[in-house]
């Protein structure tokens, strides 16, 4: 932030499993997760192993998270907005998105 | 007459920037909020960044893409359509043309559709990396993404970093966490001093990219960023997340040299082996793929009428190579749209920096290689299908109990490849395995999507561009 001399809006709340975090305006549910220290949100669905960010552009799925209610979105994709929800999921999270591919 | 740029990297940038200066009204289809690509990744306006060019190299170079696509927008040739994610685009006979299938926004559950009378790929890249022991830990994550989170998130990973891997994009990289305050560990580089002696005269043919290479090296040198040439990352420790790795040096044949094993705390392992192009938009639209990138004619064309491609979509070659490849695409289209013939001594220039910065890719390619040996640090447990969890000695069993020769046979006996990504992250670790050259995984669309999108795809949707 310094070395680009940014000058980001005030910080604003998000929720992660409850608990409450900052993150700043044009930041991505990963860049506030990981501004928080934290690096995992997700664990598999057959060794239950943590996962968090690996590609960091759109193309590895190793970031899905929950978004106010919505599963399986990607981190490091969807923007954070304020007073959202954030929930770690486990397997291939708790709802159907009828998603094929 | 218009065409549908898919991509607003250097390559997808320069392409529309040269149709539109001849006329031609262009839509620039990207998934991206803001345009740039990988290259160019700009932080969101609302960090107000006020020296963004801090994180960049080519700052000017990006001025004038910008300023230009900022000129046509305003005069209303080219259509930026950001958060645009093409999952398909679908070719017309009667009348001819084609129709762009995209999904809207971040959360890509809207559709929305693109008529053009040509297309233009300029999807770029994605970076490769291969599997060790500890690879799916948290904090282990690609170079670029990396950079990706930094450029784009202006965020760290962690305190203390490794970078790691082979390829042109680890100097950048190291030195891009370094300036923004981390404590960058080692690079670990698995090339060697002698690939480069080995083609000292190509690389000695390019002074600019000597020099650009050389700047990193100094850059590295005043962070006190230690260089481990002819090393690789044999592990990532930890439990919940990395919390060292141990790396060791290699022989003259890329096998690990016992007893040179260290290890090295950290917080983050920022990792890649090169990087992959993206062609699933040109394979579902039939176009022929060469090695792992779309093929391309003089001009840019694929085989498949009114398709152009350009960048790293068809083969790894950094930037410069995408904008000359974009420039010449952009004014092929443009004349061709036009029902002209294009003359190509218009764009002797371009031509000429395409033909050296592809001589250049290639040297860069023979040089930085994965350890030869790099299956053999694989343990049974190491997964090598992050999605779908499938560990090597599932992969190794195809091969050798079931009899499987070919990445296909080992997918459909594993399930490796078939999880989320569709192969894009464990393809070239399963081709490694099985023992076979990286094919092209005709993959049926470019985007997982909802399926009720896929179900009302075929009726009338609202064309989101302005009239072409
Ligand atoms: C994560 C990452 C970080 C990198 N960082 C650097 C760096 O710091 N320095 C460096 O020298 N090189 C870097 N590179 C290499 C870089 O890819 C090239 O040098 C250059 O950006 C290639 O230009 P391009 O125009 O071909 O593609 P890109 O710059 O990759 O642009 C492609 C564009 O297409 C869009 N796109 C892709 N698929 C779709 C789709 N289906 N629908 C809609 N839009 C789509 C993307 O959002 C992107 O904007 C990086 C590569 C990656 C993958
Ligand atoms: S980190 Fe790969 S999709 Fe988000």
């Amino acid at each position: 932030m310094d070395l680009v001399r940014a000058r980001p809006g005030p910080a604003y709340t998000v929720t992660f499993d409850g608990r409450e975090l900052p993150a700043l305006p044009g930041q991505t549910v990963a860049a506030a997760l990981w501004s928080a220290g934290v690096a995992a949100w997700r664990t598999t669905r057959g060794g239950g192993e943590p996962r968090g960010v690996f590609c960091g552009i759109g193309v590895c799925f190793d970031c899905l998270v929950t978004v106010n209610g919505r599963p399986n979105q990607r981190a490091c994709l969807v923007p954070a907005a304020p007073g959202d929800e954030i929930r770690s999921q486990d397997g291939t999270g708790r709802s159907d998105t009828g998603e094929v591919r | 007459m218009n065409l549908a740029v898919i991509g607003a990297g250097p390559a997808g940038l320069a392409a529309a920037l040269a149709a539109a200066d001849r006329g031609i009204r262009v839509r620039l289809v990207d998934s991206a909020a803001q345009p740039g690509g990988q290259f160019y990744r700009q932080p969101p306006h609302a960090f107000g960044a006020r020296r963004p060019q801090e994180l960049h190299h080519q700052w000017r170079a990006w001025q004038r893409l910008r300023d230009g696509l900022a000129r046509h927008v305003e005069a209303g040739r080219i259509t930026h359509l950001a958060e645009h994610h093409v999952w398909f685009v679908e070719r017309q006979l009667e009348p001819s043309g084609f129709t762009v299938h995209a999904l809207l926004g971040p959360e890509q559950a809207e559709p929305a559709t693109v008529r053009a009378d040509a297309v233009l790929i300029a999807t770029g890249g994605y970076e490769k990396v291969l599997p060790f022991p500890g690879w799916t830990l948290p904090g282990v994550v690609t170079a670029g993404g990396a950079q990706a989170m930094l450029k784009g998130g202006l965020v760290l990973p962690g305190r203390t970093a490794v970078v790691a891997g082979t390829g042109p994009l680890l100097m950048p990289v190291a030195v891009g966490l370094a300036a923004a305050g981390a404590d960058v560990a080692a690079l670990v580089e698995s090339a060697g001093p002698k690939g480069f002696a080995r083609h000292a005269v190509t690389f000695a043919a390019h002074p600019a990219k000597l020099a650009e290479g050389a700047s990193y090296a100094a850059e590295l040198l005043r962070h006190r960023v230690p260089l481990l040439p002819h090393h690789t990352v044999v592990e990532a420790h930890g439990k919940d997340r990395v919390e060292a790795v141990t790396v060791a040096a290699l022989d003259p044949a890329g096998r690990v040299e016992a007893g040179t094993e260290r290890r090295i705390p950290c917080d983050t392992l920022a990792v890649g082996h090169g990087m992959l192009p993206h062609t699933d938009i040109a394979e579902a639209l039939g176009c022929r793929i060469v090695g792992p990138g779309v093929a391309v004619d003089a001009e840019q064309r694929t085989d498949v009428p009114g398709v152009w491609a350009a960048g790293e979509s068809t083969g790894i070659g950094g930037a410069a190579l995408s904008l000359a490849e974009g420039h010449i695409a952009g004014r092929s289209a443009a004349a061709r749209l036009r029902g002209r013939e294009p003359d190509p001594r218009s764009w002797a220039a371009a031509a000429k920096s395409r033909t050296k910065a592809r001589q250049f890719a290639a040297a860069v390619e023979a040089v930085y290689a994965p350890p030869a040996h790099w299956a053999e640090l694989l343990r049974d447990d190491t997964l090598v299908c992050r999605c779908e969890e499938v560990p090597a000695s599932a992969v190794r069993e195809a091969v050798d109990e079931l009899g499987a020769t070919d990445a296909r046979s080992v997918k459909l006996l594993t399930r490796a490849g078939m999880g989320w990504c569709q192969g894009r992250m464990c393809a070239a670790a399963v081709d490694g395995l099985t023992g076979c050259e990286a094919t092209s995984a005709r993959r049926p669309f470019a985007r997982p999507v909802p399926l009720g999108v896929l179900a009302r795809s075929g009726e009338d949707e609202p064309d989101l561009g302005p009239p072409g």
